[in-house]
């Protein structure tokens, strides 16, 4: 059952974690519908998951999983709370462009 | 009789300096007082210094403080009292205060008195440090301040802008010749290592420069002499400089910060006996200014230029005896022109005082009768100068010619002699015309007429008696006196080693010297008097008809040749350089920098836009930028 | 076989993303998450991360992504169409993920030295395991998540509440 380790290599899973992030990344730069960027943002957390799962059972460690289980749950309080904020919102200027929302400005 | 030098420089600082600081509160007669009264001290210890050396003591060296010592070079403020510095010191407080006092009448009323005995008395600092400093460098500190005491006095009057160019103008020319004279003080110190008087002289005979070196030197130091004593060809500002009070005109302008060039060449007489090209240029100077001088005075019609265009004459006469090797006439002559030429400056103020400020001779006449001390004195002023016999300037024009006559030949002493006739010619106009005749001026002025006050008035007798006098400080063998003749001479060889060249002339040729001189000046004057005071009705030269008289009374067009060739290029390339440098380059630069500060602020102020997926990016280069930098080092 | 899978579940994943990211409707974005998210399920299954996959299926498939549909839903975004970004801009960000890409790649290029043990101990993964670990070394983060879910829902609820006018 472990011939995962045996036949592939650690390194396979770095860079598939690695192109995950990046993708997920780009896609919190380029989109601009809010909705899309949270989800980018959980597109992003697990590659971060994946590579530790990877790790965890490479190394025979178990507290990779357990920080997984953690991202995971701090990830839905945040996808949680975050939509509420959306909503939030999108009540008071009826779009999700984010580019709208420069009251940071100046 | 150190403590006693060092005072006579300083009281007049001294006086300077409270005059400046509380001048403002105190009557007009105490600031009377406090300025002649300085001046007055100076004199009284400068006749005890005199007296010293007078009862055979040596000649003093002070040193006051030694104020540069770097490596190769030691400079003192040291002061020198031997003979040379001595007599100056008499001449310039004496006169000095004469000049003081008659001013407390001329310049009563004015609003700015103190400040004018505050610059008085910062003049007479500054001559006394010219002629008692022990170097060269303390004789150029004197020489800067009495250029800058001239300026402050020609401008006194400042809001008048015309009084202020004047004062441009003489510093400004002043500063022309210093470079000439830094240059040679320069050479100096390179040739000779040190610029004290003493060593200078004593390396002299051990180095022995090149004469090429030498004659450089001299002719360097000489241009400075040309600016500050106004010959050819830096004299015209002296003219104009005749835009300061009348006090000021006859101290600074006749007698004392004028002669600072002739006493500059006989202080360095070592150097320019030993390069016969320097004195024949000296010479040549001399003479060639006497007579331009003497020319343009005789057409001017405003009675103060007339004095100015007579003096630049009269130093003219000085560096021709200087340029013989008479140095010892030459300060004769210096002294005697300070007696007549103050007088006739001051007497000439008395008219303008007397006629409510007017200049022009045209307008005057007659005035004998109302201003009869101013005229007398004025009479015996106009004789001395012009040589009449026995009289003091009939003594020291003798001496110079006689000088000129036995180093320099006939063509030389011709030339002179009639200079001297042409001095007694214009003056003698000078006299007819204001003091003859009937009065030209207006009804107001004829009304105010009055002789000037004792305070101006008695000044006036003291120094004309020391014209008339003053021809015993130096009598020649000539006169048989014995032990008493050529006194000045004597007393003044320890300092000057090489007076004169021996005397060749034998006594027969100096009566007839003598002779043709005088009868030359008495006719002069006699047709003078035939021309304006018989014939004046006739005359009036307020619009000059002939050629001759009009480049004359144009004073040779030489300002409007320098004007064309100097000042208006430098003020062009002044316009330019504005321009083209200060506008252009230089702001533009400033508020260039300005300007690219506002556009990078301008660019980055687009970073805060608001939009945090702005910073998520940039957040994103960050991060990888500090992998980079982690990975790489 | 098993790298077979592997790359076919890789594969997978990534396309996926990809849809995700650069779709305009965000209904599909959602769709792609999710099939996205299956993959790495899978790939956890692989890695014999039991408890992981189910928990990851629950969690973010069940819901996470329901969350995100059920705003759509409100917001009534399925018809929009998001205003189009410069090309300037989007090469910014490829460049800015392609290099943070070539940087984590080097950064973790090391970690693939680590000391292994020999033979990997097949029992990290399952859920008596992990329970055991939970309980014991990681008890006080377990007792503060908990805290952290009551906080977020509180917000949640909230920050999504009507005011009452």
């Amino acid at each position: 059952m472990l011939d995962v380790v045996r036949s592939v290599p650690i390194e396979y899973y770095l860079w598939l974690s690695c192109i995950l992030f990046c993708i997920g990344v780009f896609g919190v730069i380029v989109r601009r519908n809010a909705l899309v960027v949270l989800m980018c943002v959980e597109l992003m957390l697990n590659a971060v998951n994946l590579l530790l799962a990877a790790f965890s059972t490479y190394l025979s460690d178990a507290q990779g999983q357990i920080l997984v289980f953690f991202i995971m749950v701090v990830a839905a309080a945040e996808a949680a709370v975050g939509l509420g904020i959306l909503v939030m919102i999108y009540r008071n200027t009826h779009t999700t462009d984010i580019h709208l929302l420069d009251r940071l400005r100046n | 009789m150190n403590a006693l030098i060092t005072l006579i420089l300083f009281l007049p600082l001294l006086g300077a300096f409270s005059l400046g600081l509380w001048g403002s509160r105190l009557s007009e007669r105490t600031t009377g007082l406090i300025g002649s009264g300085s001046v007055l001290l100076s004199f009284v210890l400068s006749l005890s210094v005199f007296a010293h050396l007078i009862g055979g003591g040596e000649p003093l060296r002070v040193a006051v403080y030694p104020f540069l010592a770097v490596d190769g070079l030691q400079l003192d403020f040291a002061l020198l009292a031997d003979p040379l510095s001595a007599w100056m010191m008499l001449i310039v407080t004496g006169v000095g205060f004469l000049i003081h006092v008659y001013s407390i009448g001329y310049m009563h009323g004015d609003p700015g008195f103190w400040r004018f005995f505050a610059y008085l008395n910062l003049f007479i600092f500054s001559m006394l440090l010219l002629v008692m400093g022990d170097n060269l460098v303390m004789l150029f500190a004197g020489w800067e301040g009495v250029g800058l005491c001239s300026y402050l006095l020609i401008g006194f009057w400042y809001t008048h802008r015309e009084y202020g160019k004047a004062a441009r103008k003489a510093f400004i020319m002043n500063r022309i010749g210093d470079l000439g004279l830094l240059l040679g003080l320069f050479l100096i110190f390179q040739t000779f290592g040190t610029l004290s008087y003493r060593e200078i002289f004593a390396q002299l005979p051990v180095i022995r420069p090149d004469p090429a070196l030498l004659t450089a030197i001299c002719l360097l130091l000489f241009v400075g002499a040309v600016g500050k004593s106004a010959q050819i060809p830096l004299f015209t500002w002296l003219p104009d400089a005749m835009a300061g009070p009348t006090p000021v005109s006859a101290l600074i302008h006749a007698a004392t910060m004028v002669t600072a060039g002739i006493y500059l060449v006989a202080r360095c007489h070592p150097l320019y006996s030993m390069s016969p090209v320097a004195l024949e240029v000296v010479a040549f100077i001399g003479l060639l200014t006497s007579w331009v001088g003497g020319l343009i005075a005789l057409r001017q019609s405003d009675i103060k230029k007339v004095l100015a265009y007579s003096t630049v004459s009269q130093l003219g006469l000085m560096f021709l005896a200087l340029g013989m090797g008479a140095y010892a006439a030459a300060l004769f002559h210096v002294t005697t022109h300070a007696f007549f030429k103050a007088l006739l400056f001051l007497g000439s103020g008395s008219v303008i005082h007397a006629l409510g400020g007017e200049q022009n001779i045209w307008r005057m006449g007659g005035l004998r009768q109302a201003l009869p001390t101013t005229y007398r004195t004025f009479l015996i002023g106009t004789l001395a100068i012009g040589g009449v016999p026995l009289l003091s300037g009939f003594f020291s024009k003798d001496e110079i010619l006689a000088n000129t006559f036995a180093a320099g030949g006939m063509i030389w002493w011709a030339l002179a002699v009639l200079s001297g006739a042409l001095t007694a010619l214009y003056m003698g106009r000078l006299l007819f015309v204001v003091f003859f005749g009937a009065f030209r001026g207006g009804e107001e002025q004829r009304r105010h007429l009055h002789e000037s006050p004792r305070v101006m008035t008695v000044p006036l007798v003291v120094l004309a008696v020391l014209s008339v006098v003053g021809g015993v400080l130096h009598l020649p063998h000539l006169f048989h006196i014995g032990a008493g003749g050529e006194w000045l001479g004597q007393f003044l060889s320890p300092a000057i080693s090489e007076s004169r060249p021996a005397r060749l002339l034998s006594a027969q040729t100096e009566w007839i010297l003598m002779g043709v001189a005088s009868a030359l000046a008495l006719g002069a004057l006699a047709w003078a008097y035939r021309l304006y005071a018989v014939r004046l009705p006739e005359r009036s030269e307020e619009k000059p008809s002939r050629r001759w008289e009009r480049v004359l009374a144009d004073k040779f067009y030489v300002d409007e040749l320098y004007d064309r060739l100097f000042v208006r290029p430098a003020e062009r390339l002044s316009q330019l350089l504005y321009y083209y440098v200060d506008v252009q380059a230089i702001d533009g630069a400033v508020n260039g920098t300005g300007k690219a500060v506002e556009r990078i602020g301008a660019e980055l102020r687009r970073l805060q836009n608001g939009k945090v997926v702005y910073y998520l990016l940039g957040m994103v280069f960050g991060i990888v930028l500090l992998f980079l930098s982690l990975w790489l080092s | 076989m098993t790298l077979a899978v592997f790359l076919t579940l890789a594969v997978a994943s990534v396309v996926f993303a990809l849809l995700m990211v650069l779709t305009k409707n965000p209904v599909h974005s959602v769709i792609f998450l999710l099939l996205t998210f299956f993959a790495i399920a899978g790939q956890y299954v692989l890695l014999n991360a039991q408890f992981l996959a189910v928990v990851h299926i629950i969690v973010y498939a069940g819901a996470v992504m329901v969350l995100f549909l059920f705003v759509l839903m409100l917001l009534n975004l399925n018809t929009e169409a998001e205003p189009r970004q410069t090309a300037r801009w989007k090469v910014a960000a490829a460049l800015a993920s392609g290099m943070l890409f070539l940087t984590l790649l080097g950064a973790l290029r090391g970690s693939a030295q680590l000391p292994a043990p020999e033979v990997p101990d097949p029992h990290v993964g399952l859920v008596r395991n992990l329970g055991r670990v939970l309980f014991t070394d990681f008890l006080v983060p377990f007792e503060v998540a908990g805290i952290l879910f009551i906080a977020a829902m509180v917000g949640a609820v909230l920050l999504a509440k009507r005011e009452i006018r």
